[in-house]
């Protein structure tokens, strides 16, 4: 998939995250990441390219996804029941953490 | 440790004899400065004659939080503005005040618009601010400098003297590394080494920044990664005071001549380290008792037999 198309198929999933929910998000399977307690669960999530991966903050506080060395679009900031999207195309380990509470450190390996 | 250290030392606990330290309200913290050494009291038990014998006092206020709406506190507005209030109503005008970060929840124009609006009411001339994490989301805190910055340094670190007191405000939420903890940076404390070089050793030096400046509570990210850099350059100094927020609580540690504190927030309470499964605001109170969670409490240090003993004492 170019840049292009997998940049307009995230953001379709995007939208589809914020309004009409799951069932809306088409083919793309997708995998969750809970943010509770300052922690992401799982803390490593593994899922096969092409995988939408969903993270909904749980917690009082904000929490933002950032991707370590900048290699998939960070999240704003999520307030309380808040979701952020986004698609993993290509193989790889993509660390990430929360850039405000930097101890929150997550991975997601794409097969 | 070194006998000149220990000399130093000595020679500083002699000057303390004893050295009480009081506390502090939620609503804010009156520090006085008396011989060279920062006391603080609580804006509510305050008494005359304390006041009378300081050289100037300030007030540190801290995590209003403008647009958090949640529970324990749904109108941070209100409590920011009481906390204003008191200290307003205090017979001796503190010089000015210090703002220790986590002004808004989110970093939102509309946010950093009602922290300035309310602001206005502080009486004090002025009011000096570091950024907490809160405060630099999205946009690496240039909307934070643009209005509260000090225009000191690209950094957004800065200095000023104030009746003889060499005060350092330091930014410690940026650049934050994965798994790591707050920063300051290699430019940051460069700065701070050329800035504390010229000083005499009896000159009193407050630092004050967000994040706490020594590894508080590393399971929750309660630190800074390279404090002890910076520690490295004050330790030669008599009277530092290291002030800083984010935690929601009092704590309090000695290091030699540098005391460090952390300040209550203005808006809601947080759990003590490890009395919770994660940091965040403390829900888990009775209705209409958050004033009591933002109360008074006493710190006392005593000389102890080799180092400051420090014993806390809740005034209930
Ligand atoms: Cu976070």
């Amino acid at each position: 998939m170019s840049g292009w198309r997998a940049w307009l198929r995230a953001l379709a999933l995007g939208v589809a995250a914020l309004g009409a929910g799951p069932a809306a998000a088409g083919k793309a399977p997708a995998a969750k990441v809970e943010i509770k307690h300052f922690a992401f669960a799982p803390e490593v999530l593994t899922v096969t390219a092409g995988t939408r991966v969903v993270w909904t903050n749980r917690d009082d506080e904000p929490h933002i996804v950032v991707s370590a060395g900048n290699r998939f679009a960070s999240s704003k900031a999520m307030d309380t029941d808040e979701t952020y999207a986004t698609v993993f195309d290509r193989p790889g380990t993509y660390a990430y953490f929360c850039s405000i509470h930097p101890h929150m450190v997550g991975t997601v390996i794409v097969r | 440790m070194q006998d000149h250290d220990d000399n130093q030392k000595d020679a500083v606990r002699g000057r303390r004899q004893f050295l009480q330290c009081m506390a502090w309200a939620g609503a804010g913290t009156l520090w006085l400065m008396k011989g060279g050494v920062l006391q603080a009291r609580a804006l509510d038990g305050l008494a005359g004659d304390e006041a009378a014998d300081a050289s100037f006092s300030f007030v540190q206020i801290s995590d209003s939080h403008i647009g958090f709406h949640k529970e324990p506190n749904p109108d941070v507005v209100a409590t920011l503005r009481a906390a204003l209030a008191k200290i307003n109503a205090q017979p001796d005008k503190p010089d000015f005040l210090l703002h220790t970060g986590d002004l808004t929840h989110l970093s939102k124009p509309e946010e950093f618009d009602t922290l300035s609006g309310v602001m206005q009411e502080a009486k004090a001339a002025h009011t000096f601010y570091v950024p907490g994490e809160h405060d630099v989301i999205g946009d690496n805190g240039a909307e934070f400098f643009r209005r509260f910055g000090q225009r000191q340094s690209s950094g957004g670190w800065y200095s000023f003297d104030h009746r003889g007191v060499h005060f350092v405000g330091l930014v410690n939420v940026l650049n934050l590394k994965a798994g790591g903890f707050g920063s300051l940076g290699a430019d940051q404390l460069a700065w701070l080494k050329k800035d504390l070089a010229s000083r005499s050793a009896e000159t009193p030096v407050v630092v004050f920044a967000h994040m706490p400046l020594w590894q508080l509570y590393p399971q929750w990210g309660w630190g800074t990664d390279d404090s002890a850099e910076a520690m490295s350059y004050l330790r030669r100094f008599g009277s530092v005071s290291v002030l800083n927020g984010h935690i929601h609580q009092i704590q309090q540690k000695v290091e030699g001549n540098i005391t460090f504190y952390t300040a209550r927030s203005t808006a809601y309470p947080q759990p003590a380290p490890g009395k919770a499964d994660a940091p965040g605001p403390l829900k888990d109170i009775a209705p209409g008792s958050l004033q009591t969670y933002l109360g008074v409490r006493e710190v006392r240090h005593v000389r102890g037999k080799q180092a400051l003993a420090v014993t806390e004492e809740v005034l209930a």
